[in-house]
């Protein structure tokens, strides 16, 4: 099962990785963080995550850590 | 059983933030960098000559040696501990302001020298840090706070192609000019990083990337619309390309 | 090319004994860019360097060249530039960060007549530069100031050694009078205990975190004190390393204090004088900053008048003002640009001042 591992104390809400998602598994959540920002989540009920790093490779503020494919 | 296909370089600082604004590129080419540094297994022997502006705080996030430089000089810097140590890599980031206006001389000696060095320059057309002057790379018609009806020739003058200018000095080895809008440009950005270090690794002279970025905060843009402007506005006038490469 | 001698006594020009007991010191990087009348340092080492596979740099500007230096010097080897006044004048943004990243940069100025282009003549213009510095903020450059050509070697070394004990910036400040006279110099091995730069110079972090070099701090606090800690610094430097010549002070009524070439003729005068029955003294600082204050003052409380010499429009003077503090008269004498007064000339204006 591939996912995302997220650093919510990092994310500044540029929210450039939902656009580069091609699955569409990343959303504005309802979380804030310390900079006061509604924070990016990782919403993948159907375990349809490619593993295929757009996202992190895209993230500008080193808020997307980790990502596995399987 | 999942694979890691992704992580954070080790070449950067433990639990580094970056104090970049939102969407800023600069955080992708300091993370590319890094990756570099990490796929060549050079961190432990390399050397930074940081400069003046945002790019100054690479040396808060990626753990090598720094030093310091006057704004513009960092490229006379880089010359002196070259010189001094020759078996280290070295390298500076700069921005456009840096590197092609008060460093141009700088700059332009060291690849007509043929220092063996690697510089990477942030191409962003403006002067962020100081709050989005009117710089070296500004395009004609581009409003900042110093050219308020825009970039005009008779006032200001042409904006600089620097990749094609440094890729002119018979002394640089490499010269590119990438940029960070998709994900697929990033790829190729780290593509050129890295052969701008290995032709001075192989000792072929400077290797130089400029690197054409955003800044969201004085383009007053969200960082979307600012990947945008890069492709629709910079890329026609600043074409992405590798102008010189002696390895070929 | 010329012959780098050692443990030899020889007939040569200042700018070469400098540059020939650089090499002695162990200087591994020379950078710097041609101006009169210093330019036989950067041709001389443009020969030697490549001779040794040491490191050299017909830098394009000034700003390059202190820049490029101040590269060298933070990853622990020896290493200078040369100029003159007005492109030394380029070199102070440099010398100003070189302070505060405590970098140990030795800068040979070897003065011509100012300001702006002036002219090539000996001068003594720019102690101000030298001692005052041009760069921003607060910041001492330790200065030393040669009189003869062998002196020129001596304060070389020295130059070398103190940049590198007290992690600061060293100038060697001549004059074009020193640059291009030759007179009979002896060579030996660089006298000084060389010292570890392990703790703090650029390496590559092998083994290790990142070393950062910087002045930048964003907050106020910190910055005061990292400068109460460089003032720390300065205050060890006046202590230990204030060097002066004095002659005939014990009895004397006039003193007459110049520093660099120009006491060679003060020097002359003083005797002249106590042929003719003045009590005069000579008094000549080594060390411009650190200056000598102290011994100033202590001879201030003795003697009936303290008189400068010095070509340019009286700068030492002030600091010598400054020493005595209004415990006896000081008095200029002085000529703008050009070789300095002779004895005689100053002889004539001390029977006028006694």
């Amino acid at each position: 099962m591939s996912r995302i591992v997220i650093n919510k104390d990092k994310c500044k809400a540029c929210y450039l990785c939902i656009n580069e998602c091609p699955k569409k598994l990343l959303k504005i959540g309802k979380d804030t963080n310390k900079l006061g920002v509604h924070v990016v989540e990782f919403d993948d009920p159907g375990h349809e995550c490619l593993g295929c790093a757009m996202c992190a490779t895209r993230c500008p503020d080193l808020a997307i850590t980790e990502v596995y494919k399987g | 059983m999942a694979t890691q296909v992704f992580k954070l370089p080790e070449s950067l600082k433990g639990d580094v933030k970056y104090s970049f604004c939102p969407g800023c590129d600069h955080g992708v080419a300091v993370r590319l960098i890094a990756e570099v540094l990490d796929e060549l297994g050079i961190r432990e022997n390399t050397i930074l000559a940081a400069s003046i502006g945002c790019s100054v705080t690479i040396y808060d996030y990626i753990n090598v040696d720094s030093l310091e430089a006057p704004h513009g000089r960092a490229m006379a810097e880089a010359t002196g501990i070259k010189r001094a140590r020759p078996d280290k890599i070295v390298f500076t980031y700069q921005g456009d302001g840096d590197f092609a206006s008060i460093g141009l001389a700088e700059s332009m000696h060291a690849a007509l020298r043929g220092e063996n060095l690697t510089a990477i320059c942030i191409n962003n057309t403006t002067y962020g840090m100081t709050g989005g002057q009117l710089g070296p790379t500004t395009l004609l018609g581009q409003v900042t706070t110093t050219s308020p009806t825009g970039r005009n020739v008779d006032y200001y003058g042409y904006p600089i192609k620097i990749a094609e200018h440094i890729a002119l000095c018979d002394g640089t080895a490499f010269s590119a000019r990438v940029s960070l809008d998709t994900v697929a440009n990033i790829k190729k950005a780290k593509q050129a990083i890295k052969k701008a270090f290995e032709v001075q690794i192989h000792g072929l002279g400077l290797g130089f990337v400029e690197i054409l970025s955003t800044c969201p905060t004085n383009w007053k843009m969200s960082p979307d619309k600012a990947h945008e402007r890069v492709r629709n506005e910079m890329m026609p006038v600043f074409k992405p390309g590798i102008y010189k490469d002696k390895t070929n | 090319m010329v012959e780098c001698l050692t443990n030899k006594k020889v007939l040569t020009k200042g700018n070469y004994a400098i540059a020939n007991a650089a090499v002695i010191a162990g200087c591994q990087c020379y950078f710097g860019y041609p101006i009169t009348p210093q330019s036989e340092i950067g041709e001389f080492m443009s020969g030697k360097m490549q001779e040794l596979k040491r490191g050299y740099v017909s830098a394009e500007s000034e700003l390059a060249a202190i820049n490029m230096t101040i590269g060298a010097v933070s990853t622990g080897v020896k290493a200078m530039t040369s100029s003159s006044s007005c492109a030394v004048a380029l070199m102070q943004e440099g010398l100003s960060y070189a302070t505060t990243d405590e970098l140990p940069v030795v800068l040979v100025s070897v003065m011509r007549g100012g300001p702006g282009l002036g002219n090539i003549y000996p001068s003594q213009g720019d102690y101000f530069q030298a001692t005052k510095g041009g760069g921003n903020g607060d910041y001492k450059l330790i200065v030393l100031a040669p009189s003869t050509v062998q002196e020129c070697v001596d304060l070389t070394y020295k130059a070398f050694y103190l940049a590198q004990k007290y992690r600061n910036p060293t100038v060697l400040l001549a004059d074009g009078l020193l640059g291009q006279m030759m007179e009979p110099v002896e060579f030996y091995d660089y006298p000084y205990p060389e010292i570890d730069n392990s703790g703090w110079a650029l390496t590559g972090a092998k083994g290790r975190d990142g070393r950062i070099i910087r002045s930048y701090g964003p907050l106020a606090d910190d910055r005061c004190v990292f400068l109460e800690k460089l003032y720390e610094k300065y205050r060890k430097i006046e202590e230990n390393e204030t060097e002066w010549e004095e002659i005939n002070t014990g009895d004397a009524d006039i003193i007459l204090t110049s520093f660099g070439s120009t006491s060679r003729n003060v020097k002359t005068a003083m005797k002249i004088s106590r042929e003719k029955g003045i009590k005069a003294g000579f008094f000549r600082p080594v060390t411009l900053y650190p200056f000598p204050n102290k011994r100033l003052k202590e001879l201030s409380k003795t003697v009936k008048k303290i008189v400068t010499v010095e070509v340019n429009m009286g700068q030492m003077v002030n600091d010598v003002k400054l020493a005595v503090n209004g415990a006896c008269p000081v008095e200029l004498i002085h000529k703008g640009v050009g070789a300095p007064p002779s004895a005689k000339e100053i002889v004539k204006k001390v029977e006028e001042l006694i």
